[in-house]
């Protein structure tokens, strides 16, 4: 929509963008943001409107606000990775996904906040403080939320967004940008969507180039992508997917932009509920939604089965013996000798990189990668490293086996139930949190599939709920057509913010989501 | 070529089968226990003091830098001696977020190395991690091949001199474990002074290939003679420059000890040799080092030693102590490597993404040992003239110009070329390509020899004025200096009368 509004001239690029730039200031008790890119966003904003001008837009991406995950590589720009060992870093190239945005003449409004160095469930573990979630602010939450006391405000009770890309869900959400970048690498561009009510798209691992994205998991990792509706995350994906010479584990394949059907007929479907999928500490709530979601495709006609992935229980265990021997792998670069923060240290090299990295990184990235060293010493590596790729392997092979019986889409919910209070949250320690909440959605990072949360419905205290579907492997035409069919079904109400409500332009009024 | 490779100073003092003559250069321990090494490295009993003999087992560890524009996975450039960090790419210090994008060259070099040591090239072979923290290594670790290297199982083929002469040669084989493909280091330089280290990463991310030579040798010479004809096959294929005094052929040495019959005792590793005289030098002095310790009761120590060339000598390195766990990991970002045959090769594949075995190996030049046996059939010279004329860089296209240009027999041309052209060269230093005496020239004067229009002595004179490079033709120079043989009878009867009348008269 807004992509149209731009082409007819009814907004121009420079107005989106100062809006966008002055609803970011008015909801910067977000935190959503850690650097907002004001002059070079409004130079490019500039750029645009000229093209516009000319009648030679660049495309349909052209004009359009975007935010980044703060571990994307941006030329020019700090990207932090919410940690203290890059504050004040500024890269000096960009990342092939960011770079290609702003070929399409996107605008790029800022970097978003994260845990640190992507490591977390809640986006409340990073240096630059926690995010919260737009919801929390909303209409439909304080209606249902009950004050325990007069003298308590809303401010002790807000939720988080989840994690770890929340700063881009966030800024999704509450309208400051149209679309974001986050990453996936155990969920984290699916479940912050999930709690802030946006679609968040994992895609298929090789799909789309991680050159520039500071890697967490170098097996798992991939750019995600997140935006207010199925459609606008179709159109981010063309204008991202495809080969990168520069990034070695992408398909070589040449990848043909679409266009998504407006599905109508369902019957030829089937959809796989996995059993395993119920898992411990699953709300009541989501148990019905996702009991609710399931009758629908089948009352539409579509073929509805229980499918199993035997082995999605051992999925954690594995993830973190994984994910742990790569981050010790790939922290090691962070010395002090290059780039980055350096301790004032001095005594020797290995004094110096021993307190920089005390000082760099916070206690949950030196877990890991105590952690992981000790999966990757020699007297360890069969029993944990080696054992774990088997056990992903099998994981895999169980999608494998569901998807050659005839499925062709799974359902599950994305995460155990809406967004928690901060203040309930940070009881449990990164770990513990991160291992209750990736469950759901980590296995699609072992098997490298693509997978999508749709915003679904709102909870009982008014917070979003979403569902997930997993696809084939680079069926993300065939995936983002029955999300988009989905997503009309339920018609996921819109979040209502008072200072959303201020921005008096047709652009951020519309009946459902935002839509390019 | 082996001898005059090993140095011959230091060989005077080293005879196989025989203890030392008088003091041994160099600090070498007194009584110098007698090792010698027969065709397969046996030992040999010992002389006169009666001791249990030793078997030395010698194993070498060879790096030698890929010759190529870009590096093993940036695309910075490889330039020796270039100002410092200014051939660094993102990738090469480590920015975050940067990602390894493999060298076609590269393997191209590895896949010809590995065909011309005879080993079998890995269709699939693997990227992994090795990780340690050091001021040159920007990544924290270094990307190699230690699960499954490029090539494995092969042989290298040389060839020694036995008992100082250069008339017996004999041949030996010692097996290649692998090649593997990784990066090099960058270099770090300690300010002791101001306590601080430079580090230039210039070198880091530099292509090298790892050649692992199995523990089949027994002496320096051996190992030295080894190095040698590796460094000459890697020129000729050119996947590698192999120069070690520019770094480019970087060689450890792993020696040990035992007695016959028994198990092979603790290995050192020896690094810090900077050439291949000093090869030699340090694994001999390393034997007998071992020998003395462990004959007055001591133990090995699994450490790494540095060799110092002043001294002659080798010492632990500090920082080496303990054992390391590299913690290796698979390299996520780089898939397995894949090369074809002929027989394999899918057909819709691009050409440029694929590289074919088989086409490289149809496309090697002619190696060494293959060169020498064909001047050995093609002019009737000796096995060892072959072995010096391509131990010189550019002396063996240089003999044959010479043969091309005159009719003096090959078999002859030899003598001037191997004891005057490269004595003279050797003594001032100067390689064939700076020869002041070019093989034109040469061929002229050996031509007036041929004819007999000069005696063998005064075509040395000749040579001896040639060297000067003053331009004159040997022809010239003849006429200058009266050296033309006299051919008339009568005339010589003139001479030689004049001389015996001049005797009777004194």
């Amino acid at each position: 929509q807004v992509s149209a509004a731009l082409k007819e001239g009814r907004v121009t690029p420079m107005e989106l963008c100062q809006q966008c730039l002055s609803l970011i200031k008015s909801t910067k008790f977000l935190n959503a943001y850690i650097t907002i890119a004001e002059e070079t966003a409004l130079k490019q904003a500039e750029a645009s409107e000229e093209r516009y001008k000319r009648g030679q837009p660049l495309g349909v991406l052209d004009g359009i606000p975007v935010a980044v995950k703060d571990n994307f590589n941006t030329a020019g720009i700090e990207t932090t990775c919410a940690s203290n060992m890059l504050r004040g870093y500024i890269s000096p190239y960009n990342a092939t996904v960011v770079q290609k945005l702003l070929d399409q003449g996107a605008v790029l409004l800022g970097k978003t906040n994260l845990d640190e160095f992507a490591m977390g469930s809640g986006s409340t573990d990073g240096v630059f403080g926690p995010v919260r979630n737009p919801w929390s602010y909303s209409k439909q939450y304080k209606e249902k939320s009950v004050p325990k006391s007069h003298s308590e405000d809303k401010e002790s009770n807000w939720v988080i967004t989840g994690g770890s890309s929340g700063g881009s869900a966030a800024a999704v959400s509450s309208f400051t940008c149209f679309a974001a970048l986050g990453s996936d690498t155990g969920g984290s561009t699916r479940n912050p969507a999930a709690h802030c009510g946006v679609v968040g798209l994992k895609p298929t691992y090789g799909l789309i180039s991680r050159h520039g994205l500071i890697p967490l998991v170098n097996s798992m990792d991939v750019p995600g992508i997140l935006t207010r509706c199925v459609d606008d995350a179709a159109v981010v994906l063309g204008s991202l997917a495809g080969h990168d010479p520069k990034d070695s584990t992408t398909i070589q394949d040449n990848f043909k932009p679409f266009e998504l059907p407006s599905l109508t007929d369902v019957s030829k479907l089937s959809i796989g509920i996995p059993k395993e999928y119920h898992a411990p500490g699953l709300s009541g709530e989501i148990l019905a939604l996702w009991s609710k979601a399931a009758d629908l495709f089948r009352n539409a006609g579509a073929k509805v089965v229980e499918v199993s992935l035997p082995h999605t229980c051992y999925s954690i265990v594995c993830y973190h013996v994984l994910c742990t021997a790569e981050v010790a792998s790939n922290m090691a670069r962070f010395d002090g000798l290059e780039y980055g923060h350096r301790s004032d240290m001095n005594e020797s090299t290995e004094s110096m990189y021993a307190a920089t990295r005390r000082e760099g990184f916070n206690d949950v990235v030196r877990g890991r990668i105590l952690s992981g060293n000790y999966f990757l010493l020699k007297q360890n590596y069969e029993k944990y490293f080696v054992k774990a790729q088997k056990v992903r392997r099998l994981i895999a092979n169980d999608f494998v086996k569901v998807f050659q019986s005839g499925v062709d889409v799974l359902l599950t919910p994305t995460t155990l139930s809406d967004a928690a209070p901060y203040k309930e949250f940070i009881k449990e320690d990164n770990r513990t949190r991160s291992a209750q909440n990736d469950i759901l959605t980590q296995a699609a990072n072992m098997a490298g599939l693509p997978a999508i949360n749709v915003p679904t419905a709102l909870s009982e205290r008014g917070l979003p709920l979403g569902l997930q579907f997993i696809g084939r492997s680079f069926q993300e035409q065939q995936l983002l057509t029955v999300a988009k069919w989905f997503e009309k079904q339920v018609q996921f109400p819109m979040i209502q913010l008072e200072e959303v409500k201020r921005h008096d332009h047709d652009v951020f009024q519309h009946e459902k989501s935002a839509s390019f | 070529m082996a001898a005059r490779g090993c140095g011959g100073a230091w060989r005077r003092g080293w005879q196989r089968g025989r203890t030392l003559p008088g003091p041994a250069p160099g600090p070498f321990p007194r009584g110098q226990r007698v090792v010698a090494c027969n065709a397969r490295g046996g030992a040999v009993p010992a002389g006169k003091s009666g001791l249990a003999p030793w078997v030395p087992v010698v194993g070498l560890e060879i790096h030698a830098q890929i010759s190529s524009n870009s590096k093993l996975f940036s695309g910075s450039q490889v330039q020796f001696a270039a100002p410092p960090n200014s051939l660094v790419s993102f990738f090469d210090a480590s920015l975050p977020g940067t990602l390894p994008v493999l060298n076609r060259r590269c393997v191209e070099a590895a896949v010809m190395t590995g065909l011309a040591l005879n080993c079998s090239i890995n269709k699939k072979s693997l990227f992994d991690r090795k990780h340690y923290f050091y001021a040159d290594l920007p990544a924290g670790y270094q990307i190699t091949q230690q699960r499954v290297p490029i090539a494995v199982n092969g042989s290298l083929s040389y060839s020694l001199c036995i008992d100082n002469k250069m008339s017996q040669m004999v041949t030996k084989t010692v097996r290649i474990k692998q090649i593997q493909l990784e990066q090099d280091s960058g270099k770090s330089l300690h300010d002791d002074t101001r306590s601080q280290t430079l580090v230039d990463l210039n070198r880091a991310g530099v292509g090298l290939m790892e050649v692992v030579m199995e523990p089949d040798m027994c002496c320096g010479e051996e190992a030295a003679a080894a190095v040698r004809e590796l460094q000459l096959i890697l020129q000729t294929l050119g996947s590698s420059q192999a120069v070690m005094a520019e770094g480019q052929l970087r060689v450890d040495a792993n020696v040990s000890v035992h007695h016959p019959g028994e198990p092979y005792g603790v290995r050192t590793e020896v690094k810090n040799i900077n050439s291949i005289r000093f090869l030699a030098k340090a694994v001999d002095y390393e034997i007998q080092r071992q020998i003395e310790e462990l004959e007055n009761g001591g133990t090995i120590l699994n450490e790494t030693r540095a060799f110092d060339s002043k001294l002659g000598c080798t010492v632990p390195m500090r920082d080496k102590e303990g054992k390391q766990d590299y913690r290796f990991m698979p390299e996520p970002n780089l898939p397995p490597l894949i090369l074809y045959d002929a027989k394999s090769l899918p057909a819709n594949m691009n050409h440029q993404q694929v590289i074919n075995i088989d086409w490289i190996h149809e496309r090697l030049p002619d190696l060494p040992s293959v060169k020498r046996e064909k001047l050995v059939e093609q002019y009737g010279i000796l096995p060892e003239h072959s072995f010096a004329l391509l131990n010189e860089d550019g002396l063996a296209e240089f003999y044959e110009n010479v043969v091309k240009q005159t009719r003096m027999k090959p078999k002859r041309v030899i003598g001037w070329v191997l004891n005057d052209l490269l004595s003279y060269l050797k003594q001032h230093s100067l390689t064939v390509k700076e020869s002041p005496v070019s093989s034109f020239l040469l061929a002229d004067l050996l031509n007036l020899l041929e004819k007999k229009e000069i005696s063998s002595t005064a075509a040395k004179q000749v040579l001896a004025e040639l060297w000067k490079g003053e331009g004159k033709t040997p022809l010239e120079i003849v006429k200058e200096q009266k050296l033309q043989l006299l051919q008339d009878q009568k005339e010589l009867e003139q001479i030689c009368q004049a001389v015996i009348d001049r005797q009777e008269n004194e």
